[in-house]
């Protein structure tokens, strides 16, 4: 589904992504994680193409998405993306923030949007704020809210940039809930986090990052009972005793 | 000590009427049409497009150089000269064409301003979720991020409005006569000048006075 | 249209004599500029009163400040100017007697015309002023005044050093919106720059060589005076503050 091969990525002079390799197949779930400025984040963002890479090659669904011929905004349609600070759209609605792309992009009608729409907000709980204004909910509401607009689009996959970072702790859980029904429910995912607890429940694999390069990428258990390189060790037992 | 003779103001009023009528037609052209201008220009001031971005810098720098004057006696001159040569036909009163012309190029140079820094104002992220979604930056643009703009800038942009209904009393330069053209056309006719510039004024004061603290209470319930 | 722009124009002897139409513009120029300067040392002194007594302690001062700007805000320019020129030498008894009895017509139209955008012009300047001692915090007053001086000092030794140099950026741009006030000038007879573009187009018919011109004259001095600004700025930068800003 999403092919990552040997991507190198530099800004100006300095190189943020070295050689980075990996795959995720369908029904996947993926979690990256590492020390902050270790490339996470610009990782997943390459590969819907809100950030541009020098080197390498991301397939996605047969789509490349290094080349210029392809139709970036069609694939973007097809790849759900989650935001550290939600970025809901503050001036629509709930419900228009779930239909604007949904009409626009992919040209439904209204109401299919708006039942598509009510449908998603009673999965992640929050049917009965559809007529409320972001700045009305709290945080962990508007991610899922963030969470039911990417899913309104029927992505074939979905990328987390550190969906829970800017969330109060009280609000991490349900959160995390919603994401771990996406994944249960056979969902592609790639999720750049700190939360181990929810990689340790859903994850397939867990991908280990540091200085721009993919050090890590080792089936969820194996990852868990002894990661192989010192650094993932280090990272590992400062994250897990901090959560415990 | 001076005294006062008010008597030529009542009898006055039906012109001076027709004349802030006049005012409020041209601070309201200005306006939109300033608005519309001024916002597709901090687009392409924003833009990738070196043209698009160089030509909107060299606009705004222009007409931010030059006095509101001049602009006026500029287009005064220049809307007769082009229409010559476009249509042909002089005869037009085309004063009041030209003073919409010139008001609303140049207060577009001002909004251009106002809506960059509010469009820059709009966080980044907005615009990778709307491209994330599937939108292109195009449409990105129009539905997300200048509605955004629009509703922070709304304070600055009825400021300006403001100045610009006052402003719009330098069409005297041009023979036009709007509130104040009036104002003092009767004085001078009535030789109460003193009178009716004071009136003038003070209805200025009162009216713009309004209007700012009603915008001044807007911003208050907006932060 | 471009085809036919000949610059050739500003060679030529003016209407009227006094040299080429060249020297015509820069003369206005000059006018311009001269105007600008003293309607600016009286905007900056009247500006600069007005900004701090808003900021005093107590309730008349900042409420008689308040209202000055209001009445100067909210009245358009060129009916002040009319006041100055029209009004006020009628309506004052001593003031009114000497202005048209002792000066010639040119003064006159000066002179109103330096109170009227000085006083103009002090409305904004206050603005500018008051906002940058607030930006400064109680604390820097409290400050000074427990060292026991008195606010007078305050303000002398501590405050306004300060708060000048955080708003020249405000102040210059400012400055470069009075000399573009200047053309109101016009109305009442003084010939300045704009004007001057005018009149040159209608004598000579090269309407566009003579907007170009003057647009590119008051182009060169909006630069002049940035950089100026910016040296001003970069002389009297406080080490350590980014931008004078706290």
């Amino acid at each position: 589904m999403i092919s990552i091969k040997n991507v190198s990525k530099w800004y100006g002079d300095f190189q943020v992504l070295n050689l980075c390799s990996t795959e995720v197949t369908k029904g996947e779930v993926v979690v990256v994680c590492g020390p902050s400025g270790s490339g996470k984040s610009t990782l997943i963002k390459c590969v819907n193409g809100l950030e541009s890479f020098q080197k390498g090659e991301i397939i996605v669904d047969g789509s490349s998405v290094g080349d210029k011929r392809t139709n970036l905004s069609k694939l973007r349609s097809r790849v759900g993306m989650v935001f550290q600070h939600f970025e809901l759209f503050p001036h629509l609605s709930v419900m228009q923030n779930l239909t604007i792309a949904q009409c626009r992009v992919l040209k439904r009608g209204q109401v299919e949007a708006a039942d598509k729409a009510l449908k998603l907000l009673e999965v992640v709980g929050l049917e009965a704020h559809a007529q409320k204004y972001p700045a009305q909910l709290s945080g962990g509401q508007q991610q899922r809210v963030a969470i039911a607009r990417a899913l309104a689009m029927d992505p074939i996959a979905m990328l987390f940039d550190e969906p829970t970072s800017a969330l109060d702790p009280e609000m991490i859980k349900e959160v995390l809930d919603v994401m771990v029904n996406l994944a249960q429910e056979g969902m592609t995912m790639m999720v750049v986090t700190h939360e181990m607890g929810f990689a340790r429940e859903v994850a397939n694999r867990v991908i280990f990052m540091d200085n721009g390069q993919i050090v890590e990428d080792r089936p969820k258990v194996d990852f868990f009972r002894s990661p192989g390189t010192e650094r993932a060790q280090q990272f590992l037992s400062k994250i897990l005793s901090h959560s415990a | 000590m001076y005294s006062f003779d008010w008597s030529s103001i009542p009898g006055a009023i039906p012109y001076l009427w027709e004349g802030m009528l006049r005012t409020l037609q041209i601070t309201a052209v200005a306006v939109i049409a300033g608005m519309i201008i001024g916002t597709i220009l901090a687009v392409c001031r924003l833009s990738k497009n070196a043209v698009l971005s160089t030509f909107a810098a060299f606009y705004v720098t222009c007409f931010r150089s030059v006095p509101l004057v001049m602009v006026l006696l500029w287009f005064y001159l220049l809307v007769p000269d082009l229409i010559k040569r476009v249509i042909g036909n002089p005869n037009l009163d085309i004063r009041l064409l030209s003073a919409f012309v010139a008001f609303s190029l140049f207060e577009a140079s001002y909004y251009a301003e106002i809506m960059r820094a509010g469009i820059q104002s709009v966080s980044k992220g907005q615009v990778s979720a709307g491209l994330a979604l599937g939108m292109t930056g195009g449409t990105t643009m129009r539905l997300i991020v200048l509605p955004q703009a629009f509703r922070r800038m709304t304070p600055l942009l009825l400021t300006q409005a403001i100045i610009l209904f006052q402003d719009t009393s330098l069409v005297y330069v041009m023979g036009l006569a709007d509130f104040f053209g009036v104002a003092y056309n009767t004085g001078n006719r009535d030789g109460t000048l003193v009178e009716l510039i004071l009136f003038a004024g003070a209805v200025y004061l009162a009216i713009c006075f309004i209007a700012s603290t009603l915008v001044r209470k807007m911003q208050k319930k907006m932060a | 249209m471009v085809a036919d722009l000949d610059f050739r124009v500003f060679m030529q002897p003016a209407v009227g004599g006094g040299g080429t139409y060249l020297s015509y513009l820069l003369f206005g120029l000059g006018w311009t500029l001269l105007l600008s300067i003293t309607s600016w040392i009286l905007a900056f002194a009247v500006g600069s009163f007005i900004g701090v007594s808003r900021t005093l302690p107590g309730k008349v001062m900042p409420r008689l400040g308040a209202l000055y700007v209001e009445i100067f805000r909210n009245i358009p320019l060129l009916v002040q100017l009319f006041i100055w020129y029209f009004v006020l030498p009628e309506i004052t008894p001593f003031f009114g007697t000497w202005f048209k009895q002792s000066l010639s017509p040119e003064l006159q139209q000066f002179v109103s015309a330096t109170l009227c955008l000085g006083f103009f012009t002090a409305a904004r300047v206050s603005e500018q002023v008051r906002s940058g001692i607030r930006s400064l915090g109680k604390g820097q007053y409290g400050a000074g005044l427990a060292l026991g001086f008195n606010t007078a000092q305050v303000y002398a030794l501590i405050l306004l050093p300060v708060a000048y140099r955080i708003i020249i950026p405000t102040l210059t741009s400012e400055f470069l919106n009075l000399i573009k006030n200047t053309a109101v000038a016009s109305t009442i007879g003084l010939v300045e720059l704009a004007q001057r573009s005018k009149n040159m187009g209608e004598y000579t018919s090269r309407l566009y060589e003579s907007f170009i011109a003057v647009t590119i004259l008051y182009a060169i001095v909006n630069l002049v005076v940035m950089l100026i600004s910016r040296n001003v700025e970069k002389a009297t930068r406080l080490p350590g503050l980014i931008g004078g800003k706290k």
